[in-house]
């Protein structure tokens, strides 16, 4: 059965990991221990003790709060909402819809029309870390891009139990 | 039926099993597979179970001996599409048409080509025009079962003992099928009936030879007639040799092994992609969106065409608890008069093509994936047309894109459980496709399509950049192909092919970029090209705070005097536009016409010898904040070309410096400083995500966007009174908000037909 050591996992996430190492883990059957490993590696590194249920993007993790809520918490520290909730009506918002605003990022040629669509960007705002960025039209509806089933993941599929506020 | 007819169908001998007629075998393994959940109702894998070295010895004939009727039939081929870029693809099916093995290759086609068969039994082709042992038929009708005309599939039924145990189909990319405007994916056709060349499931050959009046027929209604018979050999002689190869098989393992063992490869397949959904993913919903621009307005196309209009294809993915798979592309909009539209069959099939390279990365792609799967697709959107009057020339335009949202969807699943070396921020809109024709520079009717673009930045990972210049999705094994080969089948020379900078999207871990290659026209005549690809808009999003890839535009140059300065030894415009905001080729050439324009969609237009036409290679997304990127990252960006410096100081906060032999140095700590400074800017310039909504609200209550924007809405909401009501609460609208085509003051044929 294929595993990894807790070091691997470490250059993976840092980026360090060696170019034939990662081919290798690409190409070979999936660690099943890989999450246990990996969300430990992350819990000790974030500066607070919540729990992690999940990682919920970079920077980003729903966590298991004492009172019981779950919620989305950037590892700068800062609580956005319930897990249930979409973070980025909690977040500062960045909206270039200007061809000034879009040319700072492309050459003008390069860079999308704003009559046709614009990049919003989405900033963490205790850290100023930037989350996650859309290219849609105007008027789109902010997108929930994550909603996972943690029981149902834990529950029956890894079949451990969620992690708990100690 | 008249008691004659029944009693002709009685005494006439049935090609199915046990004395079934095709389609009886059809319905029976649908049913049989829906009521137990099972492909074929295989509760068990006997053969698999008791002796899985035998099984898998004959899985490893099958598939290597696909794979290598592929390999050997290409070289018949002389189309550079199909011999330099792979572009073609066989597959063996079950009876019914379920697909048991295929090859490399252009694998979208499992789907298609078993669309087709299915085709040839729901309308009875066993009774008429008969389906007999040498048989070959051929297919490229879109609303049958295919991508575009141009992928012209070569069906050939395998029998033994009078009995069919089989089929098998082969598919290659042809260059020209006689559309209204020379190339295989043209731009310009609004209708089916300016798409080309429509061949519906015909028989085209008897005792394994092809019949002269269709030889005769598809030669006189395509450009390319020596490609055209070539691919068609090709064909021909990759589906004889699997049908020879599976009546090998039968001999050594007996026909009941080889019937037991391709409906087990099935569900041993459905069983895999179950397994891989557990292993990788996480049960929920998980919501995408992308996009991309139809500028008509300005086309030269009938007028009811004449529309600014936006493809749109919002995806939620649902994993469900059993591992089930379903994908929901409610919301869709209407589908158009473009050659963009979609079918079923290519979305569905396409989206394994994708899954074969990140869920599924093994050659055990056949139809079990698909059996444990589900897709919703909305009925008379562009992906599921209900009219028989839609154009798919060029279905890629959006094809690509409209996937592209899933890699995000199943990338956030593998960032979530640690698989970091699986994430992909999503792939390249694969353009500028370059097409045209005329007569070539061997004095020949021809037509080229630039298979460049099968060579395109690639998503960035988690953990690294995207490769450049390297990928596309619709062909796992791109390839740009060699210029010389490329120079030989197209009157164009190479004026340059480099890297194009700031075209993948920037991030932690950049996309990969794209490039681009100058063509001057050489040695044509009555030559005309057009470019494809997407200008106004990007057609992806980034991932997790890195930006999408660059969008596009189109340089060209029309009357130039380039032959002037080559006759004076004079310099001429060589590699690429780096910087389209400073150009360069401008300053060494006169020319009555000199293009630069966000419009990357273009009809023919004429191109004299010692034009110029740029052919720009798009790039991809991004991944993770730009301010997050390793500074020793953006010094080789600098000096390899990736980057413009103007966009690594405003884009990566680089502070840097050129040393003696021009190179850049990245200072690490001014870097740094520079980055604390832009995050203070960031929470100086940000808003409060819902209180820019309520301004955001006030421009949708006075209807505030351009028309292309309210046309797609409004073809969204036409077809979705879910995505219309999602909207109206996400923005909080009053109750009798609404938005119609009818509104719009724009021509909406086809929006008033109910089917």
């Amino acid at each position: 059965m294929t595993t990894y050591d807790r070091k691997t996992i470490e250059e993976l996430i840092d980026g360090t990991i060696d170019f034939h190492k990662l081919k290798q883990m690409l190409s070979n059957f999936k660690d099943a221990d890989r999450f246990e490993k990996y969300i430990s590696i992350l819990q000790e590194r974030v500066p607070w003790d919540d729990p992690i249920l999940l990682p919920a993007g970079l920077h980003l993790y729903i966590v298991q709060k004492k009172n019981g809520d779950r919620i989305v918490k950037c590892d700068c520290g800062y609580e956005f909402c319930e897990a249930s909730d979409n973070w980025k009506l909690h977040a500062l918002i960045h909206v270039r819809d200007t061809e000034e605003k879009l040319t700072e990022l492309y050459p003008k040629m390069l860079a999308p029309d704003p009559e046709w669509q614009v990049i919003r960007e989405y900033y963490c705002p205790q850290c100023a870390t930037q989350l996650e960025v859309e290219a849609v039209t105007p008027w789109y509806p902010i997108l929930k891009d994550f909603e996972p089933d943690i029981d149902a993941f834990y529950n029956e599929w890894l079949k451990r139990p969620l992690p708990q506020v100690k | 039926m008249d008691p004659i007819s029944v009693k002709a169908k009685k005494q006439r001998k049935t090609i199915g099993w046990d004395g079934k007629t095709l389609k009886e075998m059809r319905q029976e393994i649908d049913e049989i597979s829906r009521t137990t959940g099972h492909y074929a109702g295989l509760k068990t894998l006997p053969l698999k179970e008791s002796d899985p070295i035998r099984y898998e010895k004959i899985f490893a004939k099958l598939r290597g001996g696909v794979v290598h009727a592929r390999e050997t039939a290409k070289r018949v081929a002389a189309s550079p599409i199909v011999e330099q870029e792979g572009e073609l693809c066989f597959t063996l099916y079950t009876p019914e048409a379920d697909s048991v093995v295929t090859s490399t290759g252009i694998i979208i086609h499992v789907g298609t080509m078993g669309a087709a068969i299915k085709y040839m039994i729901k309308n009875d082709y066993e009774e008429n025009p008969g389906i007999e042992d040498g048989d070959i038929f051929c297919n490229n009708d879109c609303q049958i079962g295919n991508v575009h005309p141009c992928d012209v599939h070569t069906i050939v039924p395998i029998f033994h003992e009078g009995e069919l145990i089989g089929w098998v189909g082969g598919v290659t990319h042809v260059i020209d099928v006689g559309a209204t405007a020379p190339g295989s994916m043209t731009v310009g056709p609004v209708t089916r009936y300016d798409d080309g060349y429509q061949v519906a499931c015909r028989k085209i050959g008897k005792n394994d030879t092809l019949l002269k009046d269709w030889l005769i027929e598809s030669q006189r209604s395509v450009r390319t007639t020596k490609y055209w018979l070539l691919d068609e050999r090709t064909r021909i002689a990759g589906c004889h040799m699997i049908r020879d190869l599976v009546l090998d098989i039968v001999k050594e393992e007996g026909v009941e092994t080889y019937k037991q063992f391709i409906r087990e490869v099935i569900e041993d397949g459905r069983r895999g992609f179950v397994n891989q959904v557990k292993t990788l993913l996480i049960p929920g919903k998980y919501r995408q969106v992308s996009f991309v621009d139809v500028p008509y307005e300005n086309l030269d196309v009938p007028p009811y065409a004449r529309v600014n209009t936006i493809m749109h294809a919002p995806t939620e993915l649902t994993v469900h608890k059993n591992g089930k798979f379903e994908i929901n592309f409610e919301g869709v909009n209407r589908w158009g008069w473009h050659s963009y539209n979609a079918t079923p069959v290519s979305i569905t099939s396409g989206i394994w093509v994708m899954m074969s390279q990140t869920l599924i990365p093994n050659d055990r792609v056949n139809d079990g994936a698909y059996y444990a799967s589900q897709f919703d697709l909305p009925y008379g959107s562009w992906l599921n047309p209900d009219d028989i009057r839609t154009a798919h020339s060029y279905a890629w335009h959006f094809l690509v894109s409209a996937w592209s949202p899933l890699w995000r969807a199943l990338s956030r699943n593998y960032f979530a459980r640690g698989y970091l070396e699986e994430v992909n921020a999503g792939n390249a809109n694969t353009s500028n496709w370059l097409q045209g024709g005329g007569y070539n520079q061997f004095n020949e009717n021809h037509a080229v399509n630039s298979f460049e673009s099968a060579a395109e930045g690639v998503g960035a990972g988690a953990v690294k950049d995207g490769i450049s210049h390297a990928a596309a999705i619709w062909n796992p094994e791109g390839d740009m192909g060699d210029m010389e080969i490329w120079e030989l089948a197209e009157p164009l020379l190479y004026l340059g092919r480099s890297i194009k900078p700031n075209t993948g999207g920037y991030g932690k871990y950049r996309g990969g970029n794209g490039y681009e290659t100058l063509r001057l026209v050489y040695g044509a005549k009555d030559w005309t090209m057009f470019f494809m690809g997407n200008g106004y808009m990007s057609s992806d999003c980034g991932l997790m705070g890195g930006y999408p890839a660059a969008s596009g535009y189109r340089f060209e140059a029309h009357g130039t005097n380039i032959k002037e300065l080559i006759d004076k030894k004079l310099p001429i415009p060589t590699g690429g536009d780096p910087d389209p905001d400073n150009p360069e080729y401008d300053k060494l050439i006169e020319a009555k016409e000199i293009i630069r324009h966000k419009q990357s969609i273009t009809t023919e237009t004429i191109f004299d010898n010692y034009d110029l036409y740029l052919n720009y290679l798009r790039g991809g997304p991004g991944f993770g904040d730009p301010l997050e990127r390793k500074p020793k990252m953006i010094e080789d960006d600098l000096n390899d070309g990736y980057v413009l410096p103007r966009y690594a100081e405003k884009v990566y906060g680089a502070v840097f410096t050129k040393d003696k032999q021009g190179r850049y140095i990245v200072d690490e700590k001014k870097t740094e400083k520079r980055r604390k400074e832009i995050r203070k800017e960031r929470l100086k310039r940000g808003l409060k995500t819902k209180e820019w909504m309520k301004k955001e609200r006030e421009k949708i209550l006075k209807k505030d966007a351009a028309v292309q924007v309210r046309h797609m809405y409004s073809g969204s909401f036409a077809l979705s009174q879910s995505f219309r009501e999602e909207f109206k609460e996400f923005w909080n609208l009053p109750k009798d908000w609404n938005l119609t085509e009818e509104e719009l003051g724009v021509p909406i044929f086809g929006a008033k037909i109910k089917h």
